[in-house]
């Protein structure tokens, strides 16, 4: 299994570094929305006294340059993928083999995203040249900040992946990941430090997944939270992931029943 | 054949083949909500913060973003689809039956496409527009809108343009489909007033990618902030623009050697 992993990872890794410009232009395309975050929450950080919702100019510059990175591993197998996978008809080759189709995707993605965080890191230098961070850090956190960024890949790739499965009974699924995504969008930590949101808002996201394969990882970081606190938010990965296997783990035998391949 | 009559052929035969499909209208109407929801709840954590963003009060930025869906709208529904269509066409080497047409290939390449649900964004732009324009308690006189439909059109043809400078890129890098999304990025910026952003990045948005004339000048124009050489300012980048696009797209027609040679 381990060699299967480290196969699929590999060819990921091969097949991502040929496409140089386009991988970059597609990042470079991402941190248009955490600095435009950034530059509207500082106006305001700065017209109030110098912090909002805890956050002063430089920690909020923290929080959204590491938020380029755990945005970029937090992109996983998009649930509109089994759109494209049933009608195709490969699904009936995949199914075929042995394993289970999981293991290729995930060896694949997490390939994909050594070589991402690779070309991050001279973003990241930019970023920092631009906005100055004020942030602390020490040996544990960033430890635990490896740990939390890869737990927060891991927590989104199941739960996203059981998502898409929702494909094999309706192909009106837009809508339902349309409303998946805002929610996570707002509960996440995404559209702003969850400090910044509505008392009720706050506590509707601790009953949420989402925070912790986004915000949780963040403060890991830029030290924002006690050595309890991070162990206690990768637990929550920890409990996450597996509630993710354990839905697509019900989910997927059931899946496969209903598939009808097309052409066979 | 006049430009005109040209657009009006495609987007018939476009319109009608689409209008067939009414569920999709259920489904742009629903995207379109929740991207304006989404941001009606940004401005709302903003304002819940602070009284006024780098002076602009909560219903000039309510403005800001009518305009922005709006103008995201025009983009989305008739210069990005022509926009992929050529890049599509060149890597397929379908470009050739548009260049053998007997219309300028500018022109046919710029004006074929209309996705006709993505104007819903034009409609939802406009009423978000109009109750910010209520909240202003601004009454906008005759002159006034004219200003603004006019900075709407410079800002259009600004964008248009910008596209196509990035779009005959295709023909020298084939491979630049990452545009689009690279774009769409940037086009984001545009739903606060480039005011807001820091010296470097207001100037990137203004003269580099013309998201400043496509949103926050007609923004202004509606908001009363508008003054006349900004007015003359966007005139001049609209006329420099599309006069470049034009240089540069006969420059790569010219280097285009053919699909079939």
């Amino acid at each position: 299994m381990l060699r299967l992993y480290a196969g699929a990872a590999r060819m990921s890794i091969l097949d991502q570094l040929q496409y140089r410009t386009a991988n970059y232009l597609y990042m470079i395309g991402m941190i248009a929305e955490p600095v435009i975050y950034l530059v509207v929450w500082s106006t305001v950080a700065e017209s109030e006294g110098g912090t909002v919702g805890g956050y002063s100019a430089g920690a909020l510059a923290a929080y959204y340059i590491v938020w380029t990175l755990v945005r970029n591993m937090n992109i996983v197998l998009t649930p509109y993928a089994w759109e494209w996978r049933i009608k195709d008809g490969q699904l009936s080759g995949e199914l075929l083999k042995p394993i289970h189709p999981i293991h290729r995707d995930l060896g694949g993605f997490a390939g994909w995203k050594i070589v991402t965080i690779l070309y991050w890191l001279p973003i990241a230098a930019i970023l920092v040249w631009l906005f100055p961070p004020a942030f602390s850090t020490d040996t544990f956190s960033v430890l635990a900040f490896v740990v939390a960024l890869w737990g927060g890949f891991l927590v989104r790739f199941m739960l996203l992946w059981a998502l898409g499965l929702v494909t094999f009974w309706t192909t009106r699924v837009g809508a339902i990941f349309d409303v998946f995504f805002t929610v996570e969008l707002l509960a996440s930590g995404r559209l702003v430090p969850l400090s910044l949101m509505p008392p009720w808002a706050q506590t509707a996201a601790d009953w949420l997944p989402f925070q912790w394969a986004f915000q949780f990882p963040i403060e890991t970081l830029i030290g924002r939270l006690s050595r309890a606190e991070i162990l206690r938010g990768l637990g929550m990965q920890a409990f996450w992931t597996l509630v993710g296997i354990g839905i697509l783990t019900l989910v997927w035998p059931m899946a496969v029943k209903r598939y009808s391949a097309v052409g066979g | 054949m006049s430009i005109f009559r040209l657009a009006a052929a495609h987007w018939r035969v476009n319109a009608l083949n689409e209008l067939q499909y009414r569920v999709n209208l259920v489904v742009q109407l629903f995207q379109s909500l929740i991207a304006l929801g989404t941001g009606l709840i940004g401005l709302s954590l903003v304002f819940r913060q602070t009284d006024d963003l780098a002076g602009w009060s909560r219903p000039e930025l309510l403005a800001v973003m009518g305009v922005h869906l709006l103008m995201g709208g025009i983009i989305q529904a008739v210069v990005q689809p022509n926009m992929q269509r050529l890049m599509g066409d060149v890597q397929n080497g379908l470009f050739d039956y548009s260049l053998v047409k007997p219309v300028d290939a500018q022109a046919l390449s710029s004006v074929r496409e209309l996705r006709i649900w993505q104007v819903v964004d034009v409609f939802v732009g406009a009423a978000v527009l109009a109750v910010a324009v209520a909240q202003l308690d601004a009454r906008v006189g005759v002159g006034q809108a004219l200003w603004f439909v006019m900075a709407l059109v410079l800002g259009a043809l600004s964008i248009y343009s910008f596209w196509l400078i990035l779009t005959t890129g295709v023909f020298w890098i084939i491979r630049i489909e990452n545009i689009v999304e690279l774009f769409q990025g940037v086009y984001q910026a545009g739903r606060w007033p480039v005011g807001i952003y820091p010296p470097w990045l207001r100037g990137g948005l203004t003269f580099l990618v013309p998201v400043a004339f496509a949103v926050t000048v007609p923004s202004e124009a509606m908001t009363g902030r508008l003054t006349p050489q900004t007015m003359a300012l966007a005139f001049g980048v609209a006329v420099g623009l599309m006069a470049a696009a034009r240089g540069v797209w006969r420059l790569g027609v010219r280097r285009y050697g053919g699909a079939s040679a």
